[in-house]
């Protein structure tokens, strides 16, 4: 059994981190999880529930805090893994502050940013007091309190798809996946919590890939009374009465539109981790024209570097739901242990 | 003295040459329009001739301009244009001073020493001929660094060197052969007549030591005067046609002919007094950032040369204007590519060798475009009002610039109306740009009434795109400033009060603005009183080019994020706080690409503009309260 002693690696404590440290844990495999933040548990944290079925994400959280409570798996937090290189028949990990860890391979789950609003200035985000972000919706989910900045009730609330996302003016021609199917989660909760807000979609296309994402979508119009507008929000100002106003063109019904909201919540895209940038960049790993990590092969090869013993999971690859992200990670692992036990 | 047979390429090439430039330039006089026909013959008697003769002698021979960007560049460009014209000089000189007879044919300056073997051994003669050997080894010198830069153009400063058709290589090689063969044919003559001086005559007494010398030396004279012949004749088809063409542009710029905005002789002698030394590829961000090296403006100029289709090369240029700004020739490259965008598309065709050398001008058929017209925007009855504010589409995209000239302009007390609050119609620069006067001119009308009829003495934009186009193309009552320009005025005239700001920041020239417009000491001034100004590598006329620039109809986004990336790496060279430039989509544009904080001009100015009492109170009340906060 000299294998399942070997030393894992794995960069970043995100959703695919937990998952590939804990299942390697379990199987016997001593484990390293190094986590920036002072916690694992990465963008979760800040969401209030998931769609397709509004789970509170605590649920999800909870789950993979009892993934990774093993005594094989260490956490070191507050530290991020600066370059990853080849050394004799292993790895070895350079961390931030100095360190160095000496691995037999090496699982990269450094994950995504959300995209910075202030770049789509004319959205008017840090500008505007009421224009917001879905990050900032799923905190003010969390408080259990929607309202403008000043504390009165929005009447009015608009959600702004692809922001950041298939926009050439950002440089970010991909499709970040998740934000569709967030918005309309979104737009159901306001919905519920403030029946007499009217809650308005801007969206370009509605792109409602997984299961059950159409059917949300549906139960949206149907029940709760989402209106969506298919056209790009051109920008955003504010009048007179110190209302938002955007300006947006209706392309079904082909004319241009203007309308006065409370509260603007733009659909922030997924873009790959300044962290993960930074170690991609000092470890010679491929980054691909989305700047996101590029592995060996779409298909087959997904989860592999090119490097030896260096492997990906999750978001750090391309923009991904929670699900898709945690069977990237369980193939990671599969990749890790067919590596190890070939060696 | 007897005719010989070899100096016949070097006649023919020479008469074919003299006749094929007078008639050419003759026709592009002919050309010319009847205004600007009026200002050749009138800068001729006048003080442009001078001036022209001083250009001539300062760029064209001496090449100053290229010697002060780069001196190693300089001394190859003077020493082969320079010395050349000297040795020419001083050739005819010895040919009518020491030769048999006064008032030679040019053959007999240029193989003098064919026709005087034994010339040059004592006395004057023996000085004269120091000083023609020296002349000869000062080309030599210019010929190995431009060998040197044809081959490893780093090694001279250049990053790029231009690519050449056939045309121009075998006139570039026949050019490289004439000085060493010159000075070969001399070395054998006079290793055969035991004459010379340090460099012929030491070169000729080593090879007389084991060559029959004087049975090879009509062969050197032979390549010399072919080497000659072959230049002479390839010259009106090849780039060195700028030798003849450079001295008529000049004299035509001198008398005051500009570009205009459509094709005439002045375009035509333009594109042939490129001499595609490529300092344009070198200057070009395109070229150095992005690593696109095939649409500068040598290129460009090369193509119009020979009638190419250069619609992809055309519409591929940021239109920065920094290939202007470095031009040894001093050619209006800008306005040139604008009117190449205004033709349309060309149809595609290789030159014959005969139109090539055909003396009118050529231009393929162009194809044109359907037009737009703005028929359905609505006719406006604006308010009465002193100062006009016009944001701009661009500025519409950038809110917090907006905002801070609300509040600028509030807090100087400035009366203003804010022409495009509720979204405006474009100011024409864009289409312009693209080429599309007519469309532009639809949109320049219906602003023009409504800032006329508002009455309105001061326009302020905050768009240095609209600015220019405000400037030159509108016919305004209304001074027109850019929002730089009007701070400036509010801090001069003492209605604007300001605080100053612990910041250090470094300034952005917009293209449009400085090359542009100008515009480079109000920006500074005003940054100055409120911050303090660092200075950045790249200022002024040679500022960068943001990379979002309108002015480039194909360029992608990623090309334009390494541009911006490149710019904003050169402009951030000494860590400021802040990166302010005075341009919306300068703005937007490296905002996508660095952490560092990028400014509006008027951000930085509104933030300096102090909090009233009342709110400075409410200010420190929040600060006790989170002070207490932490403490507990």
């Amino acid at each position: 059994m000299k294998t399942m002693s070997a030393h894992i690696v794995v960069a970043g404590g995100g959703v695919a981190g937990m998952e590939a440290a804990g299942t390697l844990a379990g199987m016997g495999y001593r484990v390293t999880m190094i986590e920036k933040d002072d916690a694992p548990g990465g963008h979760l944290l800040q969401w209030h529930a998931l769609f397709p079925d509004r789970r509170p994400a605590d649920e999800v959280i909870s789950h993979f805090r009892k993934h990774t409570e093993h005594p094989n798996l260490r956490i070191i937090t507050g530290t991020t893994v600066e370059k990853v290189r080849n050394h004799g028949s292993g790895v070895l990990v350079s961390l931030s502050g100095g360190a160095e860890e000496q691995a037999d391979a090496v699982i990269v789950a450094t994950g995504f940013e959300l995209f910075d609003a202030h770049r789509k200035e004319e959205y008017g985000y840090g500008i505007y007091d009421n224009v917001i972000t879905s990050a900032d919706l799923e905190a003010m989910f969390n408080r259990g309190l929607v309202a403008k900045a000043d504390g009165s009730v929005p009447s009015r609330i608009g959600l702004v798809h692809c922001v950041g996302s298939r926009d050439e003016k950002v440089n970010n021609n991909h499709c970040s996946k998740v934000c569709c199917v967030t918005a309309v989660k979104q737009a159901i909760e306001i919905r519920k919590m403030l029946p007499s807000c009217e809650v308005f979609c801007f969206y370009m296309d509605m792109r409602m890939y997984g299961p059950y994402y159409e059917e949300l979508y549906r139960e949206s119009q149907e029940y709760h009374n989402v209106n969506f507008i298919r056209g790009k929000v051109s920008e955003a100002s504010v009048n007179i009465n110190n209302r938002l106003v955007i300006k947006v063109e209706d392309t079904l019904a082909g004319r241009p539109l203007k309308m006065e909201l409370d509260i603007i919540v733009l659909m922030v895209g997924m873009e790959m981790a300044g962290a993960g940038m930074r170690l991609a960049e000092a470890s010679g790993m491929k980054r691909g024209i989305n700047r996101f990590l590029e592995s060996t092969d779409h298909h087959y090869g997904n989860n592999l570097s090119g490097l030896r013993g260096v492997f990906y999971a999750g978001t750090c690859t391309a923009p991904m739901n929670i699900t898709d992200t945690i069977s990237h990670a369980r193939a990671a692992v599969t990749e890790t242990v067919k590596y190890l036990n070939s060696r | 003295m007897n005719f010989e047979l070899f100096t016949l390429p070097f006649n023919l090439g020479l008469y074919f040459i003299l006749i094929y430039s007078v008639v050419r330039i003759t026709i592009w006089f002919r050309d010319l329009s009847r205004s600007d026909k009026l200002r050749l013959q009138r800068g001729f008697f006048g003080r442009p001739f001078m001036d022209s003769l001083r250009e001539i002698f300062m760029e064209s021979l001496l090449h100053r301009k290229i010697f002060r960007k780069n001196p190693v560049l300089g001394y190859m460009h003077m020493s082969l244009a320079f010395g050349w014209f000297l040795l020419i000089v001083f050739g005819t000189f010895e040919a009518d001073f020491f030769g048999e007879k006064h008032l030679n044919p040019p053959s007999h300056a240029i193989f003098f020493r064919w026709f005087n073997p034994e010339h040059g051994a004592e006395g004057f003669a023996r000085i004269y001929s120091i000083w023609m050997d020296l002349l000869l080894a000062f080309i030599l010198s210019g010929l190995l660094l431009a060998i040197i830069k044809r081959f490893t153009p780093r090694l001279m400063g250049m990053k790029k060197t231009t690519k050449h058709t056939w045309t121009d290589r075998i006139a570039l090689i026949s050019l490289w052969l004439i000085f060493p063969s010159r000075l070969l044919a001399e070395s054998f003559t006079c290793g055969a007549h035991g004459s010379g001086s340090f460099l012929t005559g030491n070169l000729g007494n080593a090879l007389a030591s084991f060559l029959p010398v004087a049975d090879i030396a009509p062969w050197f004279w032979w390549l010399y005067s072919l080497s000659l012949g072959v230049f002479f004749f390839l010259l009106p088809i090849s780039r060195y046609f700028h030798i003849p063409v450079e001295l008529f542009l000049i004299f035509m710029r001198n008398s005051g002919i500009t570009t205009g905005d459509r094709h005439s002789s002045y375009t035509e002698v333009q594109t042939h007094a490129c001499s595609s030394c490529g300092i344009c590829i070198s200057t070009c961000q395109m070229s150095y950032a992005a690593g696109i090296h095939d649409i500068q403006s040598a290129y460009f100029i090369k193509g119009l040369r020979n009638d190419r289709d250069i619609a992809a090369i055309t519409a591929n240029c940021l239109m920065c204007g920094r290939c202007e700004e470095v031009c040894p020739v001093g050619i209006e490259l800008g306005p040139m590519r604008l009117i190449e965008r205004r033709q349309g598309e060309r149809s595609d065709r290789t030159l014959k060798l005969k139109e090539k050398y055909s003396l009118m001008r050529r231009r393929s058929t162009i194809e044109k475009r359907p037009t737009q017209s703005y028929s359905y925007l609505v006719r406006e009855e604006p308010e009465k009002a002193d100062v006009l504010f016009f944001a701009g589409c661009m500025t519409h995209l950038t809110p917090a610039v907006i905002a801070a000239m609300k509040k600028i302009m509030d807090s100087a007390g400035v009366i203003y109306r804010f022409m495009d609050e509720n979204g405006g119609v474009c100011c024409g620069r864009p289409l312009m740009l693209a080429g599309r006067d007519r469309e532009a001119r639809e949109l320049i009308n219906h602003n023009s009434d409504i800032i006329w009829k508002s009455g309105a003495q001061i326009l302020v934009t905050s768009c240095p795109i609209c600015y220019k186009v405000f400037r030159e193309s509108y016919y305004l009552e209304a001074r027109v400033m850019h929002h730089s320009e009007f701070i400036n005025l509010l801090i001069e005239e003492g209605s604007l009060r300001l605080g100053y700001l612990h910041k250090k920041v470094a300034y952005h020239d917009p293209c449009e603005l400085g090359r542009g417009s100008g515009i480079y000491e109000e920006p500074r001034a005003v940054i100055s009183y409120v911050a303090e100004l660092q200075s950045s590598a790249q200022e002024a006329n040679m500022s960068l080019c943001c990379g979002g620039s309108l002015g480039n109809l194909t360029l992608s986004s990623g090309k334009r994020a390494m541009i911006a990336a490149d710019a904003v790496r050169t402009l951030t060279l000494c860590s400021p706080d802040e990166l302010i430039t005075a341009c919306p989509l300068c703005k937007k544009t490296f905002v996508q690409v660095t952490k560092t904080k990028i400014s509006d001009i008027a951000e930085l100015v509104a933030a300096a503009i102090p909090a009233p009492k009342r709110e400075i109170a409410k200010r420190r009340t929040a600060k006790r309260y989170s002070g207490a906060i932490s403490n507990s």
